[in-house]
């Protein structure tokens, strides 16, 4: 049971893992892009 | 089109949360405990989704790296780079919870068997991709080289899959056809529902983060743009 739980424990992770840096990489786009923004109606 | 786009996101995104459920049921509920291996034989249905989609996954860029070799493109450059990341997610999966199986039921993390030793290259093969895709320079040039890396890994996945059939090896077992010293064991129609679905969620799984990833590049790549235009004009 251990080694079960270890092994879905590893998959959850590295999934959910993944998820998260797509999300921070939009994140950050959001960000650059709101600067954009900023910078282009300053003008 | 970029309704369409919306719809299609939508959809993977409601087909693939009840899946994931479904999935586990008939993997932790419905399929029966193996008599020999017991509980840790249920790593099996991911185990085996993950390296299959990661299979698809590895396909996916050689495809679009071939594309980039005959025509550099960056939407084919962004799609074969996306691909290869949850590629080499997903074998980091299947060679994980490899080990924990093998130690569950051989006793040992790992063994320098065909099918593990060559799963091992073929990851090294596409994280090297990855790096090069890192590279500073035109993207044309790292395009096309990561483009050679992302077709000598394609030429490996077969040889993976056909390492337990080809080679003797008596550890990790044929389970559909037959092998050079062994005879395909089969597999009980319970078990057959429980990782057809898991292969079937796995895969829309891998869709869903294609889909999202290759969004996000392109919106990076049009922001470097923009990014770019700017500085121009301010120094202009």
């Amino acid at each position: 049971m251990t080694y079960l739980f270890m092994a879905y424990s590893v998959i959850w992770t590295l999934i959910a893992g993944y998820v998260v840096v797509l999300g921070r990489r939009q994140k950050e786009l959001k960000k650059e892009l709101q600067l954009l923004e900023e910078w282009n109606s300053e003008k | 089109m970029k309704k369409n786009s919306g719809i299609i996101d939508r959809l993977l995104f409601f087909t693939l949360v009840p899946s994931f459920f479904i999935a586990l049921y008939l993997v932790f509920i419905w399929s029966p405990v193996e008599k020999f291996m017991g509980a840790p034989q249920k790593i099996f249905y991911f185990h085996v989704g993950c390296a299959w989609v990661a299979f698809m996954a590895f396909v996916i860029v050689g495809y679009y790296s071939v594309r980039t070799l005959i025509n550099p493109n960056m939407d084919h450059h962004i799609k074969a780079g996306i691909s290869a990341e949850i590629g080499v997610i997903f074998t980091t999966i299947t060679l994980v919870t490899g080990m924990i199986w093998g130690k569950s039921s051989w006793n040992t993390w790992w063994t320098w068997e065909p099918r593990l030793a060559t799963t091992l290259i073929l990851w090294f093969i596409y994280v090297a991709y990855l790096f090069v895709r890192k590279m500073d320079g035109s993207w044309e040039k790292i395009a096309k080289l990561s483009a050679v890396f992302g077709i000598i890994g394609v030429i490996n996945v077969p040889i993976v899959f056909m390492a337990i059939r080809w080679w003797n090896t008596k550890l990790h077992p044929v389970v559909f056809g037959d092998g050079k010293n062994q005879q395909g064991g089969g597999i009980e129609p319970d078990m057959l529902v429980a990782l057809l679905f898991s292969i079937f969620t796995i895969t829309v799984l891998y869709a869903f983060l294609m889909r999202k990833g290759v969004e996000i590049e392109k919106m990076r790549h049009i922001v470097k743009k923009a990014k770019t235009k700017a500085m121009e004009k301010l120094a202009g």
